[in-house]
């Protein structure tokens, strides 16, 4: 007995630590109370982000970086792990080491600093075949993950329905109990007023038959600009990468800042500007303010998506040129490597007592690294774009609130409630961008093992800064109308980005061949051997005969067969049991509807008359049955 | 303790009070329906409006809330008072009848001019945004 009392009181106890540890809980809490849960619901959905981001960021740090930098072999013992004699010079000066070039470029921190022996270490510990597994389970998790997410949601939705009980949910579910704070109770009782006086009037107006033609013609306008304006985007980007190819060419030191960052302050301007645009243009468009957010929120995305993968054309472009480069380099290295053995060899003729022939590793030269430039890209955008959102919020937040707040002293009309007033928190500008930034995370972390990591610095600094800026310049919104099923459509965005930025990375690991003077996969035709080659090496041969069976086209097929055959079918499942579903709701009405009607009937009430039926009918089985048990009573 | 305020003037108290169904939430919670909540009511109330009660519980406890005059229906008369209280009176009372009489076209199922606990249930657990306003944060 008091063995179950202490362990009930451990478990209590284990319930409250695990509540305890939940990180920023009081903050957004106190968001919540003064902004609502919508502008909660974006700082929950980055809290979700960083868990996400913690868990690959544990992957690639444990099972990739860590034990390269404890087993491997350290800086400057090969050539592919020191920094070419050329740029020693310039190696650890800021501006390199900003630009991920230098002594960053030569670290744990990209794909060209490993190396490509089978084991390392005294634990013989496989580094190509782990970095590799590590990179398909980053995206595997990550999938398992939002999926789940999302099917979460699906369940609390009750699905479909959407405009049938408008007027009831507007009464029964528009008051926020999360609210505490006065202004904030305000603004929600306006804005319940004004929904209700929104509906009122929609519901009372007649069919106004408007200029039809008119307004078709204003729509067909404004989604002519959007289209100029995503194709004038994406040749902007495409342009930029072609003069960031030019500007590699030429000596770093002639190039100014701007010349350096180019293509990536265009693309975040791009992303920040374009979306204002839009909205400028929706006004042509007269939709009613809903569709209208919906409209604008799969224009912004169809922008960010362009952009992301013209980016991403413009980089195959730059690897393709790589590759390229490689052969002329190969050729030029075995030209050198002949001219050492030369010298080599007319060393040990000659002095033989002198000091022994050698190359430093910084003086070899080098090949191409396709895979450090990729990875060195998705760093420098991650890191621009984290910087533009910095300086967005300090100039555009802060110091927009600093001068409203303090010039609106001395000045002719009221800054306060006029223009330019304070600004409101843009939820869906900021899920989108992280949504985003995620995508290219996704994309890079192949590439790059650090950036899981430099992505966690930053959600962690986001998190306490856009929390600091909400709380201190923004205000909440004085319209407050959410597009409603937000939540699944964001991660059915995430999902989207997921699979989009994923299938780049497979075709790439795929299809084109690795540097072969650089990473873990140098020397192989393709990455994927190295699963080939560790069943050759380390498993019984009879485990790699029979995946070597398993591999058989014919039974490969077979098993997609299989699969889609068991998709259609729980499909169709799922579709006969939502029809029955219906079925039986239309049978409880029509019950409902005669037992009302009828209930003179039965002196002890209608409710025993169900109870008799629910509990005494052990022959009916399941609800259908007694529904129609009932309904023949009756007729 | 510290610096914060502990001992409040009724005005004071008026300020924090901002939701329009703060006195019916405690004579729901309270045992003898005046707004006397012992502790055994008080953990029953956070427990309910918390993130992890289940949907039904929420729906059963919103329904008892919303039904002003204690009958077991949601009859008009409590939907405009729920009204008025959610607009703070900027309805006008042809507004206000209008929406009553739209709530009940929809959501009563039975027909018999007021919302039983099956038709409130049946409405609310649909409604998307229920889970995450229906909700406090401790």
């Amino acid at each position: 007995m008091m063995m179950a009392k202490k362990w009930a009181k451990f478990l209590r106890d284990f319930e409250n630590f695990k509540a305890a540890c939940v990180p920023w809980e009081n903050k957004i809490k106190a968001i919540e109370s003064q902004f609502g849960s919508s502008v909660a619901s974006y700082f929950l959905f980055l809290r979700w982000m960083y868990g996400v981001n913690m868990v690959l960021f544990i992957l690639t740090f444990s099972l990739i970086m860590l034990p390269e930098y404890l087993w491997g072999l350290p800086y400057g013992s090969l050539p592919r792990k020191t920094v070419p004699r050329a740029e020693e010079a310039s190696a650890a000066n800021f501006g390199v080491l900003y630009d991920f070039n230098g002594l960053a470029q030569y670290s744990v921190l990209f794909y060209g600093y490993y190396d490509n022996k089978r084991t390392i270490g005294w634990m013989n510990f496989r580094l190509p075949l782990s970095y590799f597994l590590v990179g398909i389970m980053c995206i595997g998790y990550s999938f398992l993950v939002v999926l789940k997410a999302m099917t979460k949601n699906i369940g609390d939705n009750g699905g479909g329905d959407d405009n049938t009980f408008n007027f009831s949910w507007k009464v029964f579910t528009s008051w926020d109990y999360l609210i505490g704070n006065p202004e904030t109770a305000d603004n929600k009782f306006n804005s319940i007023t004004m929904n209700f006086k929104e509906a009122i009037i929609e519901e009372r107006a007649a069919q106004v038959e408007e200029n039809v033609h008119l307004v078709r013609f204003l729509r067909f306008l404004a989604n002519f600009f959007v289209f100029l304006t995503l194709g004038g985007s994406g040749y902007l980007i495409f342009w930029a990468v072609k003069r960031s190819q030019e500007f590699a060419q030429q000596d770093p030191d002639t190039l100014g800042w701007w010349e350096k960052n180019e293509m990536n302050m265009v693309m975040s301007l791009l992303g920040m500007f374009c979306p204002t645009l839009f909205d400028l243009f929706a006004e042509l468009e007269d939709y009613h303010p809903l569709i209208a957010l919906k409209w604008l929120l799969g224009r912004i995305f169809a922008l960010l998506l362009g952009n992301l993968y013209v980016f991403i054309l413009a980089l195959m472009d730059e690897i393709n040129n790589k590759i390229e480069e490689e052969k002329l380099v190969k050729a030029n290295i075995t030209l050198w490597e002949a001219n050492m053995i030369k010298a080599y060899n007319a060393s040990l003729t000659g002095n033989s007592t002198g000091a022994p022939f050698f190359v430093h590793p910084a003086d070899v030269p080098r090949g191409p690294c396709w895979e450090t430039m990729v990875g060195q890209e998705f760093v420098r955008l991650t890191v621009s774009d984290v910087l533009t959102t910095y300086v967005t919020i300090l100039i555009g937040d802060f110091l927009r609130a600093c001068f409203v707040r303090f010039c609106n002293y001395c000045w002719c009309w009221d800054l306060e409630y006029g223009y330019p007033s304070y600004t409101e928190f843009d939820i869906s500008g900021n899920v989108l961008a992280l949504i985003f930034n995620q995508g290219m995370i996704w994309m890079g972390s192949f590439f790059a093992p650090s950036l899981p990591g430099i992505n966690i610095l930053r959600l962690h600094t986001s998190m306490y800064f856009q929390c600091w800026a909400v709380m201190c310049c923004n205000v909440p919104e004085a319209r407050v109308f959410k597009a409603s099923r937000s939540n699944n459509f964001y991660l059915g965005m995430l999902l989207l980005i997921l699979f989009l930025s994923t299938m780049p990375v497979l075709y790439m690991i795929v299809s084109l061949p690795p540097s072969f003077d650089c990473g873990p996969f140098s020397g192989k035709n393709r990455m994927f051997e190295v699963i080939g080659e560790t069943l050759e090496h380390d498993f019984p041969s009879w485990m790699a005969k029979i995946l070597r069976q398993l591999s058989n086209p014919g039974l490969v097929i077979a098993v997609v067969l299989v699969m889609a055959l068991t998709i259609y079918y729980l499909n169709a499942t799922a579709k006969g049991q939502k029809a029955a579903n219906l079925d039986l709701k239309k049978k409880m009405k029509q019950l409902q509807l005669l037992v009302a009607s009828n209930s003179h009937r039965y002196p002890g009430g209608p409710e025993v008359l169900l109870t008799m039926l629910f509990e005494t009918s052990t022959l009916c089985e399941g609800l259908e049955n007694k529904c129609g048990v009932a309904i023949s009573l009756f007729t | 303790m510290g610096n914060k305020q502990t001992v409040f003037t009724p005005e004071q108290l008026e300020a924090y009070q901002d939701n329009p169904f703060r006195q019916r939430i405690a004579q729901v919670f309270s045992e003898d329906g005046d707004g006397h909540l012992t502790l055994d009511n008080f953990l029953d109330m956070f427990s309910v409006m918390s993130e992890m009660a289940p949907r039904d519980l929420k729906a059963y406890y919103a329904f008892k809330i919303y039904d002003f005059n204690n009958d077991g229906y949601i009859c008009a008369w409590d939907l405009e008072q729920t009204v008025t209280k959610l607009t703070r009176g900027e309805l006008s009372a042809e507004e206000v009848s209008l929406v009553c009489e739209k709530v009940l076209d929809e959501a009563d199922g039975d027909h018999d001019g007021r919302l039983s606990l099956e038709d409130f249930q049946n409405m609310i657990l649909r409604a998307p945004d229920f889970l995450s306003t229906f909700h406090i944060r401790i």
